[in-house]
């Protein structure tokens, strides 16, 4: 999903590796937060563009930090923009980036999201999402909220332990 | 894209800012009050969303209005009479019947807005409105599903989220009065008529009051207004105190 048109590979490799500050397992490129990756050799300057999983996602600003900081270590200046549209959705995330998730224990996102049009079902709600450590889907949510935006946490029935849940949006 | 001004409009997008970042505040102040810890971190967990929603929002009015002038500089250094919120999100946090029957009511009007907005014609608000849609849908479902368990739970559940919607009630009106600036806004294609979202969203809270075994109150003595002018509520000033002290109190302060 991300454009990389560049003459040196290195810089953009060492920028697509930038650990996620929240989930280090997973990097920038994985997730989908790197959109676009422009490398000009002449002016030794590089133009990224990231976007936000979430809007408040306190891990952008760590995020660009490290952009800069990777840049100016090769010698290049660096212009970083943060683009809202098309808004980021669990479906630009990586099959690596999910086995990943997955090995490192919190479950992928297990659908795609659907945009909202107005027609809501109003009921209690039955997902069904596949433990990371059994791989049991009798798994329950425990809170529909976890340690970060992006995040839900769960309990698998048949092996007891909790996990992390990548919210699909 | 930010070197038009245009004040009409940063009015408009003002109390679209304004509204997320009051209620922002107001969520935080679940956090070590909520009746489940889980229950603290997803009131701050949306407070948050609302509050990046804010952020881009005031940044957007900032160029609008032709001052330049930046998120930190529009949430920490306007008084009272400044904010364009409504008066449903400054009101003090009470019990939790109460908070889902706001949320439910400002999710429901949130979710038709960012909607529509997504077709505006100003590209920055079209962009947050895409982003913020995803959120705020999330944050319905989850007031959607605290008043259905509430609702058809025990008899003491029950009336208390029934005695929160008659609670909520008097500030709900002015959710979807057409002010001056919303009407400038909709006709030049930037914004929509608050009036045009009320139908869809009483539709859904209807629904969830419906299936919760709830009434929906219609009657109400009085009806609270006045925030899209800058008028406000006793508790604004002490929601605001909160916000911007420490702002006020170090300018230039960096952390």
């Amino acid at each position: 999903m991300t454009d990389v048109m560049t003459t040196s590979g290195v810089l953009a490799q060492g920028i697509a590796d930038i650990p996620d500050p929240e989930v280090p397992v997973v990097t920038i490129e994985d997730l989908g937060i790197l959109r676009h990756l422009v490398v000009d050799e002449g002016r030794r300057h590089v133009e990224v563009t990231i976007t936000p999983t979430y809007s408040g996602c306190p891990a952008m600003d760590v995020i660009e930090r490290h952009i800069a900081h990777v840049a100016a270590h090769a010698g290049y200046t660096c212009d970083i923009r943060t683009r809202l549209s098309p808004a980021w959705t669990t479906d630009w995330m990586s099959e690596r980036g999910r086995d990943r998730l997955r090995e490192f224990g919190i479950a992928p996102p297990p659908g795609h999201h659907v945009v909202p049009d107005g027609a809501v079902p109003v009921s209690l709600q039955r997902r069904q999402v596949a433990c990371p450590q059994c791989g049991s889907t009798d798994t329950e949510e425990v809170a529909r909220f976890g340690s970060t935006a992006c995040k839900a946490l769960r309990r698998c029935r048949a092996c007891r332990e909790p996990f992390d849940e990548f919210k699909t949006l | 894209m930010g070197d038009s001004t245009n004040p009409v409009a940063a009015q408009y997008v003002l109390g679209l800012a304004d509204d997320a970042l009051v209620y922002a505040q107001r969520l935080g102040e679940w956090i070590s009050r909520g009746p489940q810890i889980e229950e603290d971190m997803a009131l701050a967990n949306i407070g948050l969303d609302l509050l990046g929603q804010a952020r881009a929002l005031l940044t957007r009015v900032g160029e609008l209005d032709g001052t330049g002038r930046s998120e930190d500089d529009l949430a920490y250094f306007r008084d009272e009479r400044e904010f364009r919120n409504v008066h449903l999100v400054e009101q003090e946090r009470a019990g939790f019947g109460f908070e889902m029957a706001r949320l439910l009511w400002f999710s429901s009007y949130q979710c038709e807005l960012y909607a529509a907005l997504r077709a505006s014609t100003d590209e920055v608000l079209a962009g947050v409105a895409e982003k913020a849609l995803k959120e705020v849908d999330y944050h319905r479902d989850h007031a959607t599903q605290w008043v259905l368990r509430l609702g058809d739970g025990t008899t003491e559940s029950h009336e208390r989220m029934q005695q929160g919607l008659r609670d909520v009630l008097p500030y709900l009106a002015e959710l979807f009065d057409d002010d001056p600036a919303s009407v400038a806004a909709a006709e030049s294609g930037l914004g929509v008529l608050p009036s045009s979202l009320h139908d869809a969203a009483v539709g859904h809270v209807t629904k969830v009051v419906a299936e919760a075994t709830l009434e929906l109150p219609t009657e109400t003595r009085w009806r609270s207004r006045g925030g899209r002018e800058g008028v406000h509520s006793r508790p604004m000033g002490y929601l605001l105190a909160e916000l911007q002290h420490l702002a006020r109190s170090h300018p230039g302060a960096q952390w």
